[in-house]
Order: C-alpha cells, then structure tokens, then sequence
C-alpha cells in the first residue's frame, strides 16, 4: 500500500494542461513533415508548413499551439495499492486543471448548461475524467485537451454484424468525406469497435493516444488502418480542406467484445494538433 | 495562378471583385471579431432595426475566440474557429455591409449565394496555426459583450494578416474546387 496525498496530484495535472497545449508531440510533427515533403499540391504544402513553423513558435513563445485549448479530458490509471488521501480526488484533478488554464494563458472553453444558459465557467473545468483500476502502486496521468471542431464531426453509429469490415471501412471512410475542411485537417482519425453505445465512444477516444506512426499491435487490424488510411488520403480534401493528399496522418482503432445483436463503431476525430502529455506519480 | 494581394480595410469592392480563389491575401487595418454567442446578438440588433455596436460597412469579421494574452502581448493564441456554425447568421450581416469573413472550413451554399449578391468574399486562415496568426496581431480591445468572455467582440489592429480566397465575388469555391482536383475515388 502507497499513500498519495491528492494535494500533489494538483501541480501535476496543471503542468501536463500546460505542456500539451504549448508542446505538440514529435511522434506529430514528424508525420506532418513526411507527408509536406511528399504534398503534390503546392497550397496544401505551404499549409502544412506553416503549421509546422506554428508548433515551433508555440514552444519558443510558450503559447498554445491552437487558441482552442479544449476541454480537458484526463485519463487515470490508478493503482490499486494506492491509498489517496488529503480531500477529493475528482476536485484534485480540476484544481490542477483551472490552474493550468490560469496561468499558462489558456482559453477557457467550458460552458455550464450545455442547451440553455451556456454560460462560460471561467476556469475550463470541470474536465472529463476516466479512470482506469489497474495493478501497481502508482498513478499514470493523461491530459489530452479536445478543440471542438473536431469533437464536433465525430459520430456513433450501431451496425449490424451483417455489415462487416467493408461497413466499418465505408462508414469511417465516409464520416471523413462529410467533415470536409471542419475538423482542421490532416486528422488522425479514432475509431472504436465493438464493447456498447458508450464503451465504442471511448474507446475511439483512447485510440487518439497510441504515439502516431506506431503500427497497431495486431497485424490483420494494422492492415484495415492502413487501407482506411489510403482510402481518406484519396478523398483529395487535404489540409483545411482546400485540396490535397494529406487528408489523415493516422489511423487508429481499438477493439472490444461486444453483444451478439451488436456491432457498435465509433470515430472520434482529432485535428492535426494532436495533443496529449502523461506523467506518472 | 493563385496571386498575392495586400488588402487594408475598411474593403473596397474594387478590390475585392480582383480576388480570386486560392488567392493569399495579407490584411492590414482593423479588423472585428465574432463567433456564435456575438453573431446571435449581432443579428437580433440588425432585425430590430438598432444600431451595431461597430461600423460594419466594408468590414471583415474574424472568428476567432482567442487565448487570454500573456504578460507583454497584445492578444494569445488566436487562430480562426469553424465558420459553418456562423452560416445562419451570416447573409444578414452581409446585407448589412460585411465585406469579407475569415474563418476555417467550406461554407453553405446560401452563404455563397449570398457572397455573391453582396459582393462579398470568405477568406480562410490556417486553422491550429494560432500563434502564427497572433503575430500579426498589433493590438486588440473589447468593444462589446465583454459578458462573452473569449467570444466578446474585439477590434484588432493587424498588420498583414496571413489568409487564403476560399469564396470570391464569382460565386466559385476552393473547397469544392479543390478537392475535385485531388479526388482520386
């Protein structure tokens, strides 16, 4: 058994909003380069190389990459022979959250009532939390902050079984075609298969993690990535959506049992600012 | 062959009818701000008949909802958010006098329609190149709807303002244009 004081989970969160919003990972940057070095369209390489000279200013100028700084979505893994202690850990995670917010000069992006009032909560909490229950005695922290116009052209569908691979492959394919320029493309595109309603959803969401460029584990569904992937870079709607190859830098899917009625596919789209920062205490 | 134009605004419509798509424009002048919540209250002023709390004939709005400015800046981060949420909006502000629109992503069709009645165009900037952007940016105040928080209105003074003719006068757009071009289903 290991105590944590949830006090020092505070400066830990706030840190980690922090650097992923001013920091992109390399994994993303050098995917981006690889696909400007090889862009036919001569737009749709000055785009993307302003995007990089953008990541670069961003870390100089300790500013975030993209002024949606998005709400926080922070995954746990909790040990399970960790004892938290010294208050809320939920609280915990949003003070480290509206700290973050706070002084690194990030945009609040949190409204309250999300139909009626909207009404900004000034400190971009609270965040969204997952936590995961897992062996050991530590606990490893992702923040992984989500600009809206992306969130916003990610969908649920529940298929039939009957659909197939050719159905999951169509419907990925084509949730992309209608996002057009929306999402701030090139995307890396999350895809979530199987579990229920809600599990597909995130585990579309988790997919997002997997470091870019890093072939799936399993070698049948690494082959369905990349001819997903081939498929969206055929669509022509390049970065922003002006015309071009770069359409996606990724594709990454995650997989569950499901229900034998059931064939339940997420995708849960991601702009080129791919961010997401982790620490373990 | 797209071309480079330097623009200062309040925008000529001489100008703008040189425009054409895939054009990169560099605007210097001022320039007004404006997303969701401002367009709703922005448009209840206009069929009210009241006035609006900027001149809006020959203008350009951006919409933007930047980051807070850090200590000796004159605005954060402050890259273009997705324009097609502004679309209902949008052929009202237009009859009004708007003259360009900057933002991110295709527009819909009433608002291409409406870019060409008005002579108007729909400029894009680089969506995630936020801090490329704000160095363009000289100065920025609040105007109105400060209770709007990032989504108040503010007038920016900016100094070759980097963007991109998605929709011209003509009616044509980089969007489905462009993408036709690399389609390759």
């Amino acid at each position: 058994m290991r105590t944590i004081n949830v006090q020092e989970i505070i400066p830990v969160v706030k840190k980690l909003c922090i650097d992923a919003n001013y920091y992109l990972g390399e994994d993303v940057i050098s995917v981006i380069r690889e696909y400007a070095a090889r862009e036919e369209s001569t737009t749709a390489r000055e785009v993307l190389n302003i995007m990089l000279e953008n990541y670069e200013l961003a870390a100089t100028e300790q500013m975030p990459i993209c002024q949606d700084t998005g709400v926080a979505v922070v995954f746990v893994e909790l040990g399970q022979d960790v004892h938290l202690t010294g208050g809320d850990f939920t609280e915990a995670i949003n003070e480290g959250v509206r700290q973050g917010y706070k002084d690194g000069y990030l945009r609040k992006s949190m409204v309250d009532d999300p139909i009626m009032e909207r009404v900004n909560t000034k400190d971009n909490t609270p965040a969204i939390i997952y936590t995961d229950i897992v062996p050991g005695d530590k606990i490893k922290i992702t923040v992984a902050p989500k600009g809206g116009g992306s969130e916003n052209m990610s969908e649920v569908r529940m298929m039939k079984a009957a659909d197939g691979i050719k159905g999951v492959i169509d419907f990925v394919v084509d949730r992309i075609r209608r996002s057009g320029g929306n999402p701030c493309p090139p995307v890396v595109v999350g895809v979530g298969l199987g579990g229920n309603f809600e599990q597909s959803a995130l585990l579309a969401k988790k997919a997002l993690l997997r470091k870019l460029g890093e072939p799936n584990p399993d070698a049948k569904w690494n082959q369905v990535e990349q001819d997903i992937l081939e498929k969206i870079n055929k669509l022509g709607i390049g970065p922003q959506g002006l015309g071009g190859r770069t359409t996606a830098l990724g594709v990454h899917i995650l997989h569950k049992p499901c229900h034998i009625a059931s064939m339940p596919v997420a995708v849960n789209v991601q702009c080129h600012a791919a961010r997401h920062k982790s620490a373990v205490i | 062959m797209a071309k480079t134009v330097y623009l200062n605004t309040p925008l000529q419509e001489e100008d703008l009818s040189k425009l054409e798509i895939g054009d990169k424009v560099f605007i210097t002048g001022l320039i007004y701000t404006g997303r969701d919540a401002a367009h709703k209250r922005l448009v209840e002023l206009v069929e009210a008949g009241k006035e609006l709390p900027f001149d809006i004939k020959g203008q350009a709005i951006y919409y933007v909802g930047p980051a807070p400015a850090p200590p000796g800046k004159p605005i954060g981060s402050a890259g273009p958010t997705t324009s097609y949420r502004m679309d209902p909006y949008t052929p009202t502000l237009l009859k009004a006098g708007l003259k360009a629109m900057i933002g991110k992503g295709p527009r819909t069709q009433p608002v291409i329609d409406s870019l060409v009645e008005n002579k108007a165009v729909y400029l894009v900037a680089i969506g995630g190149a936020a801090v490329v952007v704000a160095k363009s940016i000289k100065a920025a105040r609040i105007i109105a709807y400060e209770d709007l928080g990032t989504e108040a209105i503010r007038e920016l003074t900016v100094e070759n303002f980097p963007c991109i003719v998605a929709n011209d006068i003509r009616g044509r757009d980089i969007f489905q244009e462009g993408v036709k071009q690399y389609n390759q289903e």
